[in-house]
């Protein structure tokens, strides 16, 4: 049962206060929420939070044997999981649209951009490799939530280290953390994903990190992935209302700049946890 | 494989000897087919071929799906599994083919002018003959023309290309062999108000090189409406021209008539 959409009284309100470039909970049209990023006791653990929208993303990584068709290639498998817990709108059982896209959408930004060096996890060529697991969980939706599961999948895989391991011969040992220090893995490049919602009315300017309320009023999305280095990984407006190009180029503009300010504060707060952290090697 | 056939040669041809901004053959059939659907296109952009048959607007299956105030648009897409050079099966379930039908959906949603039908249903068939490249453009394409046939009223043509870029150098309409190799960009365009209806782009571009393309992409498309428009024309000249001679043998009466 989805819950009834927005009143009238709501949404004409909302519209108004658009259009004048006010945004009800005090942002700028071009301006995110604050990113939260929490980190778990363990490596590869990570609770993102944007405003009420949360997600926990966690990494766990074992060996097994490669498929015959790319022996030299680790695996990675992204498993998202909205349950009904996240938002009344999310039903168990059939996923709906909105599910589809964000799982289709993480499969892109993570596996299809090729960011993890998947050649670097492979153990022993044809017998053993590394196969990444990436959990995603969201605990709560209060809009965009598939920005934040980006950032937490992302900020898990930078975060993750997986053990050292030594090949002999055709004799692999792995090395337990408390001998050797786990090693981080390679990543090619860093991608953000950037949702912006655009209205109905072409007077009501595009507004970066949509809320709740501003998601379900939308006349549609377009999300964008790129890294700081300025390359674009995915670009999204699957429908909705038509937009003008120079507008979408605009909109490119923005998610550039965010991008850069996103990465500082994600690569800053990874090392402030990482010098937290004590890792001893006997 | 793909590495020892060059994407574009020296000469500035591509693999099947197309220039860098030349599109595919586009071939379209606007001729009724199966049982009653009320529009049908068959549209096939080189050797990627589509089928799609309209049904209604007409009363929804379900109470539930229906809106007051508009019309539901359900598209459901079936892919050949012959469609491709290998064999194999899609379901109805895959996450490729539901994440396609949303696209579509959600593209005609706003152009369709839904709310002349409400509670009522508009249901789309695309049947998936043959793969070669530019799948959502040929759906996106053939959708447009069989909604048209359908006579559904619409604001606009959604007209839609795809563009690569080889090193620097933006390419149009690309090929299956083309597609896996190089960045790629599907925009789809309403030629009367220049305006975009879709983008989706899968792999690594750099920011500038994404303008170029983007841009390259919106004109062709405004080239694709005019192939589009000029079938559409010459369907309804038939039907036309069929009417009037139907109208001739009968006699003065039918011609009162109207």
């Amino acid at each position: 049962m989805r819950p009834p959409s927005p009143s009238i009284p709501e949404k004409e309100f909302l519209f108004t206060a658009l259009k004048q470039s006010l945004r009800l909970d005090g942002r700028q049209p071009l301006e995110q929420r604050q990113v939260e990023l929490n980190f778990g006791p363990e490596l590869g653990w990570v609770e993102c939070a944007q405003g009420k929208t949360r997600v926990l993303a966690h990494v766990d990584a074992k060996m097994v044997k490669p498929p015959p068709e790319r022996p030299f290639e680790g695996i990675i498998s992204i498993h998202s999981e909205i349950s009904p817990m996240a938002s009344s709108e999310y039903e168990s059982g059939r996923p709906s649209e909105e599910e589809v896209t964000i799982t289709r959408m993480l499969d892109k930004v993570i596996r299809r951009s090729d960011t993890v060096d998947k050649e670097s996890l492979c153990i022993l060529a044809g017998q053993r490799v590394w196969h990444l697991r990436l959990t995603i969980h969201c605990l709560a939706d209060s809009g965009n939530m598939l920005d934040c599961a980006c950032l937490a999948g992302l900020v898990a895989l930078k975060h993750f280290r997986r053990p050292e391991v030594e090949v002999i011969g055709e004799e692999v040992t792995v090395h337990l953390p408390t001998s050797r220090a786990p090693l981080p893995l390679s990543l090619h490049h860093t991608p953000y994903c950037f949702t912006f919602a655009f209205f109905p009315d072409t007077s009501i300017p595009p507004v970066l990190d949509p809320n709740l309320l501003e998601q379900r009023l939308s006349g549609g999305l377009i999300s964008i992935a790129l890294n700081a280095q300025r390359e674009l990984c995915v670009v999204q407006k699957s429908g909705g209302v038509p937009l003008v190009p120079d507008d979408v180029l605009k909109i490119v503009d923005v998610a550039v700049n965010r991008a850069k300010e996103l990465d500082a504060l994600v690569e800053s707060r990874l090392k402030e946890d990482w010098a937290g952290r004590k890792i001893e090697v006997i | 494989m793909s590495s020892r056939i060059e994407i574009l040669n020296a000469g500035g041809y591509r693999s099947d000897g197309r220039r860098q901004y030349e599109l595919r053959t586009i071939s379209i059939d606007l001729s009724p087919r199966g049982s009653g659907a009320d529009g049908s296109a068959t549209l096939s952009h080189g050797l990627t071929q589509v089928s799609v048959c309209v049904f209604g607007p007409r009363e929804a299956k379900m109470r539930s799906q229906t809106f007051h105030d508009r019309a539901n648009i359900n598209v459901e897409i079936g892919i050949a599994a012959f469609s491709s050079s290998e064999r194999r099966k899609r379901g109805r379930g895959d996450k490729r083919v539901l994440e396609l039908s949303h696209t579509l959906k959600a593209t005609f949603e706003p152009v369709i002018q839904t709310s002349l039908y409400p509670r009522s249903q508009i249901d789309i068939y695309i049947q998936v003959l043959q793969q070669d490249g530019g799948l959502l453009q040929a759906c996106v394409n053939a959708t447009t023309l069989a909604l048209i046939n359908a006579g559904i009223p619409l604001y606009d043509f959604v007209c839609a290309v795809t563009g690569g870029v080889h090193s620097t150098s933006p390419l149009l309409d690309l090929t299956l062999l083309e597609e896996n190799d190089l960045p790629n960009v599907t925009v789809a365009v309403m030629p009367r108000t220049g305006k975009v209806a879709l983008v989706t782009m899968e792999t690594r571009l750099h920011v500038d090189r994404f303008e170029e393309i983007f841009r390259l992409a919106g004109e062709a498309g405004k080239v694709i409406h005019g192939e589009m428009k000029r079938a559409v024309k010459e369907r309804t000249q038939d039907l036309v021209n069929a009417m009037q001679s139907v109208g001739k043998a009968a006699g003065t009466e039918v011609v009162d008539e109207y």
